[in-house]
């Protein structure tokens, strides 16, 4: 039962931690933090990776944790690229022609590998 | 305690401090950019955590090494590929696959958790006991309404799915309730029976309200939905991180729910609504149009004035100080390289150029910037509104490029408008305005705009590219830009 309470605990400081996070946001950052916390949702991959560790040799439960690997890896991955994306953009402006390119930002989203 | 499970508890609370401090540094306009790759360094770190901590067998690793190929490569290529215009239904659709994701995680538990083939250490540890059990009907729940409102918001948004008449009476009530009850039947019979019917019942009732609850809103209100459907799915990695018994995910869950929650609440108030009447009010457009009798068509209008973009270019010649007010159309029509190169001239003109930003331009708050930056106008020339509309009085031509409900001044004057309290860019109160649009129809809220009439006020019909194309041909035409233009 500790282990539940326990978890309950984490539930709920978890909560309160997210409830205060996110204060005052400027509206030019509601569609990138929108897209960030949606990136971050994919959380659940540790979800699928537990379920394939623990599957043991039973192939339908394998099957099941690689679809719901795929799925939140597509989130996961997705959602920081598109993330970074959109921030490239409002990055400092170094020089006015820098960015001709359009997808120029697209070519730098190392950061969201993981 | 083994070496390796203190490694891995360790390493699971630097990725939690990592995760709080990305979130928190993605509300700031400096960090933000930097917090996001925090926030992917930290999942990076959980997943490594989780992977030293199992015992993986080569099996294991090939079905790993399998999902993650298709989905990240999938989701690597759709974030690179998918147009700037088109952020709010991508994020849906990533939204709704890690909805997805907890769904097929805790279906897959309810299904093998009683033993059989299963794990040989017993494995899916505790799964039996009663709080796994609600944490699957959760993670089911949530997670199908999740990933099925994602889908449809994705097809509103996308202009797939219009929005069915059936959806704005009240007998979408009564489906969805009957729907809730099904599910939350489906629910409590499922504690008795994980693996039988009482599962798929549950994964069909909750798919289908997601549906129900997200088909009748009007696509104005898509963004609120969409972030709503985001916290969602933090909620729903929570509850599958009850079911799988981590609580790092439990904690990034939770977090993820409750910021999803303030973002919503956050993003109702800058669009003025509330989000009681976002999820049961309707389409805007839907109980508007009643109101003002057909308000939509062109017939609506009695006093428009029209002009071409030859009229429109030599009042601009001799503005001194032009507003641009972006709105979705311009969006679409992928004009914001024409608008940024008229403003280029204009500005060689002596003009005083700046773009007026209403915090819900585009379809999400925040869009417009996103677009306008890609087309590299300067970022001190993005006026956020309140800034602004001081300034209107003062400022000779105002153009508004598809953007309607945002400039309606009825929403601060007419009481009796469904936008009434609504705040506008106030561009009425410029010396002369000039509308571009497709035609007299109705803006996304589907609403008559009473600057249209206004004495002052100019339409230039057309697409908003071909009109600034047009209007940057006249402009050379008249010898603009060529000069330089003494002020």
């Amino acid at each position: 039962m500790s282990s539940l309470s326990q978890a309950l605990w984490v539930l709920l400081l978890g909560s309160l931690l997210g409830f205060e996070l996110i204060g005052k946001v400027p509206p030019t950052l509601h569609t990138p933090l929108m897209s960030g916390a949606n990136a971050i949702s994919g959380i659940t991959v540790l979800a699928s990776l537990t379920l394939i560790a623990q599957a043991g040799g039973n192939s339908a439960l394998l099957l099941l944790g690689a679809g719901s690997l795929a799925f939140a890896l597509f989130n996961v991955i997705g959602g920081f690229v598109v993330t970074d994306r959109m921030l490239a953009m409002f990055g400092p402006k170094s020089s006015g022609s820098k960015s001709a390119g359009r997808n120029a930002s697209s070519s730098k989203p190392s950061s969201a590998q993981s | 305690m083994t070496a390796t499970s203190v490694l891995s508890y360790a390493i699971d609370l630097v990725a939690v401090l990592l995760l709080a401090l990305g979130l928190k540094g993605l509300s700031k306009v400096r960090s933000a950019r930097s917090a996001n790759g925090l926030a992917a360094l930290a999942m990076g770190l959980a997943v490594v955590g989780l992977l030293i901590q199992q015992q993986l067998s080569p099996q294991a690793w090939l079905w790993i090494a399998a999902g993650s190929a298709i989905g990240g490569l999938a989701g690597l290529l759709t974030a690179q590929r998918v147009p700037m215009t088109a952020m709010p239904e991508t994020v849906a659709l990533f939204n709704g696959c890690g909805g997805m994701a907890s769904l097929l995680v805790a279906v897959a538990v309810a299904l093998f958790q009683s033993g059989g083939a299963a794990a040989p250490d017993g494995a899916l540890e505790g799964a039996a006991d009663l709080v796994s059990l609600i944490s699957i009907v959760i993670s089911v729940f949530v997670g199908a309404i999740t990933f099925s409102g994602s889908v449809v918001a994705m097809g509103k948004l996308q202009g797939w799915i219009a929005t069915p008449a059936w959806t704005q009476s009240s007998l979408r009530h009564a489906v969805n309730i009957t729907l809730a009850v099904t599910a939350l039947v489906a629910g409590v019979l499922l504690i008795g029976d994980p693996a039988g019917l009482p599962l798929w019942l549950l994964v069909g009732a909750s798919t289908l309200l997601g549906i129900g609850v997200t088909l009748p809103i009007g696509g104005a209100d898509m963004p609120v939905v969409i972030s709503l459907l985001n916290s969602y799915s933090g909620v729903a990695a929570a509850a599958a991180g009850f079911v799988v018994g981590s609580q790092l995910l439990i904690v990034a869950g939770a977090m993820v729910g409750a910021a999803g929650l303030i973002l919503t609440q956050v993003m109702c108030t800058a669009m003025n609504r509330s989000l009681v009447s976002v999820l049961f009010g309707g389409a805007l457009g839907a109980s508007a149009t009643g109101h003002v009798g057909g308000g939509g068509d062109e017939a609506g209008y009695t006093r428009i004035t029209s002009c071409s973009a030859e009229e429109c270019a030599m009042a601009l010649e001799t503005a001194e100080r032009v507003v641009f007010v972006p709105g979705y159309g311009l969006a679409v029509a992928q004009a914001q390289h024409t608008l940024r190169e008229l403003a280029k001239l204009l500005e060689a003109n002596g003009a005083e150029v700046s773009y007026a930003i209403h915090p819900v331009a585009g379809r999400m708050p925040g869009h417009m910037n996103v677009l306008l930056a890609e087309a590299d106008v300067p970022y001190e020339q993005l006026i956020e509104m309140d800034s602004i509309n001081p300034e209107f009085p003062r400022t000779d031509v105002v153009i508004v490029l598809g953007a309607n409900d945002v400039v309606n001044p009825d929403a601060k004057s007419d009481p009796t408008s469904p936008l009434f309290g609504m705040p506008v860019l106030e561009v009425d109160q410029a010396r002369q305005v000039f509308v571009v649009k497709r035609s007299l129809g109705a803006g996304y809220a589907g609403i008559k705009n009473a600057l249209f009439e206004l004495p002052q006020t100019a339409m230039v019909f057309g697409d908003a590219k071909a009109v600034l194309a047009g209007l940057v041909g006249e402009l050379r035409e008249l010898g603009v830009g060529k000069k330089p233009a003494a002020v």
